[in-house]
């Protein structure tokens, strides 16, 4: 059967290239008019150990990985071998080709190295090539990447060998790769991508069905990962400072702008930790510059007393949380939804931060914009979730998309003239910048920058009165609490108020018996599901919810009053987000179940597609070995 | 029109502009040393020729913390520790800010200890005022890093095993370029060393003896005192690190046996300061920050510049 997508998995050592020809190959099938999605699978470990990246292409738009694949280029772990006593490191060698075939679909293509695989040390590899119909090219990569440059260049004599198998054409691939690699190294690289693509048409006789597929754009895109999304939402709100301590894989975001911040005319620090980064983001906002700090679990962890700090002192400040498996280091280099409850709930005292949770790499890029200026306006932290899968995804965009104004209000702040009219106190010149009286009725009171004329205050962490001095009468106390806490629902009405900019995605028909409810990365997988499960004949629609803190109470209850049951999919173990809607909304336990992941790998759709069959069938048994179905309160 | 028109005005000032029109009254016992920071503090102000609204104290948690409730300028008081990095990110986004960080010695030596070597590495343009009274004050009375060995408190009753901390030597290999130690006791030191810890360009380092009657009944009142650059007995170049870094050791040593040395122990004129060294490299814009913020012409630069290497 021909398929209309391909879903090419290059396979090899961390550390071999893998990454940077894989980019080049996806931008490659992105410029020949395909949708591309792009998913990186890691070990903890920073040379050698079995990884690897999937490039899925389409003609109609992708947004997750899909099920399986249809094309292994297997290249050998060269870090695999020791090189002391020319001896392997167990079976590192062969994993490349060894780890990969059980998701290999049926009719598929793999292309391994002879250089550095021995076939014969995979088992049964010809009785499960036979069975599944795979078309199996065993080729001297190592031995080309040598003669014509040098070994590390067997990634280009595999793409020539793909390109071939494939029958596409190799211009693209030339230009990408002249834009991207220095003189020195580029002719041998175009030398052998022409050989090994010459060697296959010439030596071997194809009785493959797969082909790329083809397809066309109307508008320049974009390969852009949920990384670059944050980071260039960040710069584009006008946010130019940024300090943090690496933790992966909040790191990608941290090196994106301090690689950009100082030729955007800001400022990035690498501080000592995280409570340090925390606290220099809100130095850096308090005199007035948008600023944003963030982590990984554990380095968030850290940083929960800066952020209560945060809330108390109302500093407006972007946190960016980057999950990854957990508790404590987890598994570093593996998503999972799993700190959910961490960052609405952490620090001490009554929570009154924003929480967003977006999905792709272009709404990473919307919702930071919008945590800038919502934090701005409302004079309180936002903190963005993202987790490992999404951080690393890429996923093309039309250029357009990015072509937005930049935003560098500052939100509720007063000038120098403004100041003079402001509340002050009587007796001295303080400026009462917690002022009791709410001029929007909206909870927020405009604060002033140190260096104002006229403007000074002082600001604390502990409760305060007007002036900002601490303060414990109780009926100021409840005053401004009420105050601070407001905020949130002014936000709310705010972002209700205007539909059009709802972050909730639905997808699936209007109508429909049945729901599924998912959070953040894991939408893209709900996203094909839901369009296969209606092809089978199932009446469903989904909705991917962004809005964590404030909840999106009426958009949720509509949703859910208007289906019978809903699935709630998220990669955790404790049914985190379908615990937050119960908590907000009050009631639909007894419509809820969860399909749960937390094996270090994201969804594929078809785990959601089986986990919702049995669902609806009453089931309880989880639809495969690494996810989990929690029924229904009172079911 | 700037944004910030106290930044940079010049005029005389008054001490008591920075005395707060509310809450006149510190909650600090009687006979605190606190009082002692706070006068010299207002005293040095009009030296240096810094306005109030041009004045950013921040500073940490403890009886010392709350310096700022007591002195008229934008003042943040922050959490246990991290007075540092909040200070520093501000004078980063703002340098014309005149940025003064202060807390105590468990804020700054103990929880906080991470953030002072980082910060007196980096060599912040900034004064930082630590108020040294060898006692937990505000939690009342437990052990803190400068107690003495053998100190007993209600957390250490058999007294402490520690060896206290040695703040200025600490200070001096963490980076500092300028360091001194005065004392409550000795108001005209201490005004004369906290005006020239401002106008040092560099991270300044003030290791502020102050004592805690209520909860170290033992506690030194640090009298007499001697000024190490008054006396004769004592003759260093505080410019050499060398000779500064012997004189600290001598200073530590013989405060626990009742002699307590104080003066400018090091100052180093030629270092530039971090800011210095990141507009140097490119890593920091030269003008303000945070004045970009009220410039209507400023050209934001975009992300879409980015995206060549995307396609
Ligand atoms: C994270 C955290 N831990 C503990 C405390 C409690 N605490 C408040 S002040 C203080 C000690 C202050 O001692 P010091 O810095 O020497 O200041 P002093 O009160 O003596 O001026 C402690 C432990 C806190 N506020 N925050
Ligand atoms: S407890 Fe000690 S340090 Fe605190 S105010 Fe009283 S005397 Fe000063």
């Amino acid at each position: 059967m021909a398929e209309n997508e391909l879903i090419w998995r290059i396979a090899g050592g961390s550390g071999d290239g893998i990454d940077s020809t894989s980019q080049n190959f996806a931008k490659a099938l992105m410029r020949s008019g395909l949708n591309v999605f792009t998913h990186r699978h890691y070990p903890s470990r920073i040379r050698g150990g079995h990884t690897y990246v999937e490039i899925r292409a389409k003609d109609e738009s992708v947004n997750s990985r899909g099920d399986g694949y249809n094309f292994l280029l297997a290249l050998g772990d060269s870090f695999a071998r020791n090189p002391k006593e020319g001896a392997y490191y167990g079976d590192e060698e062969v994993k490349p080709l060894t780890e990969n075939l059980d998701d290999l679909r049926e009719g598929g293509i793999i292309v391994y190295d002879t250089g550095l695989i021995d076939p014969d040390d995979v088992p049964d590899l010809d009785e499960r090539a036979e069975e599944n119909n795979w078309h199996v090219f065993g080729i001297d990569l190592r031995s080309m990447a040598r003669e014509h440059g040098r070994e590390v260049m067997r990634n280009t004599a595999g793409i020539g060998v793909t390109a071939a198998l494939l029958d596409m054409d190799l211009d693209e691939m030339e230009n990408l790769m002249e834009s991207a690699m220095p003189e020195k190294i580029l002719e041998p690289n175009l030398t052998i991508l022409h050989e090994a693509y010459e060697m296959m048409q010439e030596e071997y006789e194809f009785d493959h069905e797969l082909r790329v597929p083809q397809g066309e754009h109307e508008e320049d895109q974009v390969l852009i990962s949920g990384s670059n999304g944050v980071a260039y939402g960040a710069l584009d709100e006008g946010c130019r400072f940024i300090a943090g301590y690496p933790m992966t894989p909040w790191t990608d975001v941290f090196t994106i702008m301090s690689q950009h911040l100082p030729e955007f005319g800001g400022i990035s620090e690498q501080v000592e930790d995280e409570i340090a980064a925390a606290a220099l983001a809100l130095g850096a906002s308090h005199a007035g510059v948008k600023a944003m700090s963030g982590s990984s679990g554990g380095g968030f962890a850290l940083m929960s007393e800066p952020l209560g700090l945060a809330e108390m002192s109302e500093t407006p400040i972007v946190l960016v949380e980057a999950m990854r498996a957990g508790p404590s280091t987890g598994l570093p280099t593996k998503p999972e939804q799993g700190d959910l409850e961490h960052v609405l709930y952490s620090s001490q005292g009554d929570s009154n931060r924003l929480v967003f949770a977006p999905s792709t790499p272009s709404e990473a890029y919307d919702q930071t914009r919008k945590a800038f200026e919502l934090a701005y306006e409302y004079q309180m932290p936002a903190i963005v979730v993202i987790d490992q899968k999404l951080s690393g995804e890429n996923e093309n965009v039309p250029e357009s998309f990015f072509d937005r104004e930049p935003n560098p209000d500052l939100g509720s702040v007063l000038t120098e003239e403004e100041l003079e009219d402001a509340p002050h106190d009587p007796s001295g010149g303080t400026f009462n910048r917690f002022s009791h009286d709410d001029p929007e009725d909206d909870g927020v009171r405009p604060r002033s920058l140190p260096g104002q004329k006229g403007g000074r205050f002082l600001v604390t962490g502990n409760e305060h009165n007007e002036a900002g001095h601490i303060e414990e009468d109780p009926d100021n106390r409840v005053i401004q609490m009420d105050l601070r806490m407001k905020k949130l629902e002014s936000v709310r009405s705010e972002l209700d108020s205007d539909p059009e900019s709802s972050h909730q995605t639905y997808f699936g028909p209007d109508e429909a018996d049945y729901g599924i409810v998912t959070w953040g990365s894991s939408q893209g997988a709900v996203e094909e599901a839901v369009d296969r499960l209606n092809d089978d004949g199932h009446s469903v629609k989904a909705v991917g919810v962004s809005d964590l803190m404030p909840y999106p109470e009426e958009e949720m209850t509509a949703f859910l009053e208007s289906v019978d049951e809903a699935l709630v999919v998220e990669m955790n173990a404790t049914a985190q987000f379908r615990g937050l809607t119960q908590k907000e909304l009050g009631q639909f336990g007894e419509k809820l179940t969860s399909l749960l992941k937390y094996d270090g790998n994201p969804f594929e759709p078809a785990e959601i597609v089986e986990g919702f069959e049995l669902q609806i069938n009453g089931g309880t048994d989880a639809p495969s070995a690494n996810t989990r179905l929690e029924p229904a309160i009172g079911d | 029109m700037s944004a910030f028109n106290a930044i940079g005005e010049e005029r005389e000032i008054d001490r008591e502009e920075f005395t707060p029109g509310i809450e006149p009254q510190p909650t600090w016992c009687p006979g605190c040393g606190d009082f002692g920071v706070l006068k010299a503090l207002k005293q040095a102000m009009p030296e240096v020729g810094r306005t109030p609204d041009e004045t950013l104290l921040v500073t940490g948690i403890g009886c010392s913390g709350k310096l700022n409730s007591y002195f008229e300028s934008y003042g943040f008081h922050t959490i246990h520790g991290r007075s540092l990095p909040v200070a520093r990110a501000a004078k980063l986004a703002n340098p014309g800010l005149e940025v003064i960080a202060a807390g105590g010695d468990g804020d700054g030596y103990g929880i906080g200890g991470n953030h002072f070597m980082h910060t007196a590495r980096e060599n912040h343009d900034m004064t930082y005022i630590v108020f040294n009274n060898e006692i937990f004050g505000l939690t009342k009375g437990q052990t803190s890093p400068t107690s003495p060995k053998g100190h007993k408190s209600k957390t250490q009753p058999s007294g402490s095993a520690k060896d206290p901390i040695r703040p200025l030597s600490l200070s001096l290999t963490s980076g500092a370029s300028y360091i001194a130690r005065t004392a409550a006791v000795n108001p005209n030191q201490a005004k004369q060393i906290l005006a020239e810890a401002m106008e040092h360009d560099g991270f300044a380092h003030v290791d502020f003896l102050t004592q805690c009657p209520t909860w170290n009944k033992d506690a030194k009142q640090y009298v007499p005192y001697i000024d190490v650059q008054e006396s004769e007995d004592y003759d260093f170049d505080v410019h050499d690190r060398d000779e500064a870094a012997a004189m600290m050791r001598e200073a530590e040593d013989s405060l626990n046996e009742g002699t307590v040395l104080t003066g400018r122990f090091y100052a180093d004129d030629e270092r530039p300061s971090y800011q210095e060294e990141k507009i140097a490299i490119g890593e920091m814009p030269e003008e303000p920050l945070a004045e970009r913020y009220f410039d209507d012409d400023y050209e934001w630069e975009r992300s879409a510049d980015l995206l060549d290497r995307h396609k």
